[in-house]
């Protein structure tokens, strides 16, 4: 199993993630998240999102090794950016190779979901010229909630 | 010396990112060390009363406010994160 993950202040390369994960067929199935910065119906101009150096890498890289325990996969990427972005920017890549679609697609929820509540990221918002913090969403919570269900001692963090 | 680091709202809200101090006698958890936060600086505790709602990591590990800090322990405070 290869994993990589990192976080940068740079355009995300959206063909980096299946170009990194290609294995010449033993994997199957590559299933591929991308997030972008959304307008919220034209509210927000730009985004600004600031981490934990040290922490986040870390915590990217557990939430990776329970991911493998979990799912029979081949590979993990997970790149997250940092700094000032611009609608339509892609803020985060997860994606998941495997033999099978089933792993691939539930590994990358899974990272996904766990990623959104547990790594030290925050969103900065600019909205009629300001900036807002972002607050976290209770269904983001609920997401990972439903993976975890055995407590703090075997959550990645 | 233990360090705290906060960010995002809860930095911007106390104004600084990074105190050290020397763990306080009868401080042994991060809940017993936001309260001695609280009594001893004003701004720190306008800070936290605005972040009701904190997530705490001790070197760099998820933990709570139960969790035990010692000498040399980074302790971080922050709002809920809101990544992806």
């Amino acid at each position: 199993m290869k994993a990589h993950c990192a976080v940068q202040d740079v355009t995300l390369d959206s063909c980096a993630p299946q170009k990194w994960l290609h294995d010449q067929g033993i994997s199957g199935a590559i299933v591929q998240f991308s997030g972008h910065v959304r307008d919220e119906d034209g509210r927000v101009e730009a985004l600004h999102l600031e981490h934990y150096p040290g922490m986040t890498e870390r915590l990217l890289g557990t939430i990776i090794e329970h991911a493998e325990q979990r799912w029979h996969i081949n590979g993990a990427w997970v790149v997250h950016r940092v700094g000032t972005m611009q609608l339509g920017d892609e803020i985060v890549q997860v994606a998941v190779s495997a033999q099978h679609r089933q792993a691939a697609f539930e590994a990358c929820a899974f990272i996904m979901d766990v990623l959104k509540t547990r790594a030290p990221f925050w969103k900065k918002e600019l909205i009629d010229g300001r900036w807002h913090w972002v607050e976290a969403r209770e269904r983001d919570a609920l997401a990972a909630a439903s993976w975890l269900c055995g407590g703090l001692e075997h959550e990645p963090r | 010396m233990i360090q705290v680091r906060l960010f995002a709202a809860l930095r911007e809200r106390a104004g600084r990112d990074l105190l050290e101090l020397t763990l306080p006698a009868g401080v042994s958890t991060v809940g017993e060390l936001v309260v001695w936060l609280e009594d001893s600086d004003t701004a720190l505790a306008r800070a936290f009363a605005a972040t009701p709602c904190r997530m705490v990591a001790v070197n760099e590990v998820l933990a709570t406010e139960d969790t035990d800090i010692v000498d040399g322990d980074v302790v971080a405070l922050f709002p809920p994160v809101t990544g992806g």
